[in-house]
């Protein structure tokens, strides 16, 4: 195929052209119904914002232009077929768990799964079968799986349809995904990947293995992360195992059916950018957030952080586009850091947990901006250093699942104190930042371990999220 | 033939110089270089459409940014210019015997080139022994210095292109931690008068005044830039622009055709809607 070609696009523009008298939604009829909003996004956005149309085909039941953009993308991403998500990948990552399991099914997977895939559980009522992600003491972050924890899961749950795997981490963490490929198929379990953050591995050289080219069966692509469409645009992509009629189906329970043409178009022209110029371009983000990590190396105090850490078991390989950067030996937790980056200097990264901040850097960063960050952070240090606070332990906790989250979340509760709830099952979620891994899901029996360990976070400031009670004294749990 | 070079102001208001003929005009990496030769204002020099300096007015903004932090500290051996491709600041530089050295970094190579071949009346110093050329970003550069000079001159473009880096509070603080204990720090600064100026000129002296006990600043007239009233920056660890001034200088007998130490007190006094931008800012 003509990797070239944005057939999306191209009609869109044709449609333009064509001059089309609208007597169809949406109501601003290019803009002019709306002018406010027409000075601050321009005409031509508007003039692009427009319905389902014979000539620009429909996403629900695409057949021409549409279609032929997702075999276009499938191409560029190895591919069997490619669907394009209009609801972010937390759309992709939930049709991906509902095609693989049905209600009493069993997925494995990571504790550290983004909250999309537990969502995913709710909705569909599948058994989660969590393996443990390891974590790095040092850096205080949540890891990859070990191949013994995913073997010993098979071999303990042989009836699992599924294994979902991050590929990589927020922090740029991978497993060892060719050989969870080759152990899932060899029980027929199917493997899905939430790649949020790896859009880049399709096409940059020098980085972990992608989804598709692993063999796995489904990947939820974040092309507006790393790829460069609009905020909300995802892909979901499928190998040849997986009928992708029923994943439609699956999608469409959930789908808009006025699905944005900014955003498919925008996933269009990214895909032929990527084609056309993905290796430069992330050879070119490479080579940034390297020269990034010497320099912040050589400041001392901060430890940007890189393959080095890679044990080849938890952490098999490791994305170097990531800049992730450990602060706790200038005494200041990554929040801080983020805080003062954004309020004292004018930048903001990505995230800052207790231990790290994590910041983007892309083909559309200049030498500049890499120099302002480096620069501000040798000043913060200058500034803002302290002595460095204890260490701070956590250790992994294997949950106990007594109901599906579907059932748990669905269930009459009733709020009690923390410290009096051992042995009741929560009914929501606490998430502990870091190491970034849910302490408790929904279903799951409150032990004294956990309150300890929700206790211990606590008193060594770690983030923690997730209860109606924003102040963690309080928690759901289902009654009876 | 009725050719003239056009900078706007603001969407409402521009200035235009008559144009004999267009003397080079070429595309770096960073930004487009043009000289053109005015009736007026002989030679020009134009950066991504902005007028940088004029031949015929040159003097004041060279002089400005250079005699007031050396008559305030006449013991300055080691100068650090950030920008500055045209060469203007390192031709005043020179004049001093003191000095004993003198890094100048520009960002775009091709800026010093072209100045070099074109513009010899500002240019004409580059070659001074005391003069170090580094074509890098003066943040990078800056960074990696520690205690290390006496002034340090920022003869930046405006903050909306290539001299963006420079008008940030991590470029301050690195140049503050470059500076000796008697250091200063003198920058363009912007015009009070326009909007988008004065917007630059306050972020300017917030940033600058976070960073440094001594954060002043000082006016001139020039008139090929917007406005015509031009603003520079005194920023020091400690030493008074006025109190500080070193009555010697007159002594050095230098022939200025702007500055003297009489202005030199007088600059700092500033109309009240500029004091009340900087208080605000």
């Amino acid at each position: 195929m003509d990797q070239r070609r944005a057939p999306v696009y191209e009609a869109l523009e044709k449609h333009r052209s064509d001059r089309i008298v609208h007597f169809d939604v949406p109501g601003h009829k290019g803009g002019r119904g709306n002018r406010e909003l027409t000075d601050f996004l321009g005409p031509k956005c508007l003039k692009a914002d427009v319905n389902s149309m014979k000539p620009l085909d429909n996403l629900n039941h695409p057949v021409s232009v549409i279609k032929e953009a997702q075999l276009l993308a499938a191409e560029a991403f190895g591919a069997h077929s490619c669907f394009f998500m209009v609801n972010g990948t937390t759309a992709a990552v939930q049709a991906m768990v509902m095609s693989a399991c049905k209600a009493g099914e069993k997925i494995l997977m990571p504790r550290n799964v983004h909250i999309s895939a537990i969502n995913a559980l709710i909705l569909s009522g599948a058994i989660p079968v969590y393996i443990d992600p390891g974590i790095n003491n040092r850096l205080g972050i949540a890891l990859g799986m070990s191949i013994d924890d995913i073997k010993r899961g098979m071999e303990e749950h042989p009836d699992a349809r599924a294994i979902l795997v991050n590929n990589p981490t927020y922090y740029g963490i991978c497993s060892n995904l060719r050989e969870i490929v080759r152990l899932a198929h060899s029980r027929n379990m199917l493997v899905l990947v939430d790649e949020a953050h790896g859009t880049h591995f399709y096409f940059g050289d020098d980085l972990p293995v992608s989804a598709m080219e692993a063999g796995a069966d489904m990947a939820s692509v974040s092309m507006h992360k790393t790829g460069g469409s609009l905020t909300q645009s995802s892909l979901l992509l499928c190998g040849e195992n997986v009928n992708c009629g029923y994943v439609r189906q699956i999608i469409g329970l959930t789908q808009t059916t006025s699905a944005s043409y900014l955003l498919i178009a925008s996933l269009d022209l990214a895909r032929k950018n990527l084609s056309l110029n993905g290796k430069e371009i992330f050879n070119r983000t490479i080579e940034l957030s390297e020269y990034a990590r010497k320099e912040i190396n050589s400041l001392g105090g901060y430890y940007a952080f890189s393959g080095e850490i890679i044990n080849k078991d938890c952490v098999y390989d490791f994305d170097i586009t990531k800049l992730s950067i450990n602060t706790r030996d200038i005494g200041l937790a990554g929040i801080e850091v983020y805080d003062i980056l954004r309020d004292e200097y004018g930048i903001q990264v990505e995230f800052g947990d207790l231990g790290n901040i994590l910041a983007i850097v892309s083909a559309g960063d200049r030498a500049m901006e890499i120099e302002r960050l480096v620069s501000a952070l040798y000043e913060i240090k200058r500034l803002y250093a302290r002595e460095p606070s204890g260490m701070f332990e956590l250790n992994y906790i294997n949950p106990d699942v007594v109901y599906t989250p579907q059932k748990a979340f669905f269930a009459s509760k009733k709020s009690m104190r923390i410290k009096d709830s051992k042995g009741r099952v929560s009914g929501e979620f606490v998430m502990a930042y870091p190491p970034g891994i849910p302490v408790l899901a929904p279903g799951e029996r409150i032990t004294e371990e956990i309150i300890e360990y929700i206790a211990y976070a606590k008193e060594k400031g770690s983030l923690l999220m997730g209860p109606q009670d924003m102040m963690i004294e309080n928690i759901l749990v289902l009654e009876g | 033939m009725d050719l003239w070079f056009t900078e706007y102001y603001t969407k409402n208001a521009r200035f235009s110089i008559r144009i004999n003929k267009p003397v080079i005009s070429v595309e770096s990496e960073f930004q487009r270089i043009d000289v053109l030769d005015s009736y007026l204002f002989g030679r020009i020099l134009v950066l991504d459409g902005y007028l940088m300096l004029t031949e015929k007015d040159e003097f004041i903004y060279h002089e400005m940014m250079t005699h007031i932090p050396m008559a305030v500290n006449m013991g300055i051996r080691d100068v650090l210019v950030i920008g500055a491709g045209d060469g203007g600041v390192i031709r005043e530089l020179t004049k001093y015997d003191s000095i004993r050295r003198i890094d100048m970094v520009e960002l775009d190579k091709l800026v010093v080139d072209i100045c070099r071949e074109y513009l010899p009346q500002t240019s004409c110093k580059l070659d001074d022994p005391r003069v170090h050329i580094y074509y890098e970003d003066g943040l990078k550069f800056v960074r990696r210095k520690s205690d290390e000079y006496d002034l340090i001159i920022v003869d930046s473009t405006d903050p909306f292109g290539p001299g963006e880096g420079l008008f940030t509070r991590e470029f301050y603080g690195n140049c503050y931690k470059a500076l000796k204990g008697s250091g200063i720090l003198v920058n363009q600064h912007e015009s009070p008068y326009y909007p988008n100026d004065a917007r630059a000129m306050q972020r300017a002296h917030k940033q600058i005044r976070s960073v440094f006990p001594v954060a002043l600043v000082y006016q001139a007239h020039i008139p090929t830039y917007p406005s015509g009233h031009w603003l520079f920056g005194f920023a020091s660890k400690g030493l008074d622009p006025i109190a500080d001034l070193d009555p010697g200088w007159d002594s050095l007998g230098f022939k200025t055709r702007y500055y003297n130490t009489e202005l030199h007190k007088g600059c700092f006094a500033l109309p009240s809607y500029v004091k009340e931008l900087l208080e605000n800012a």
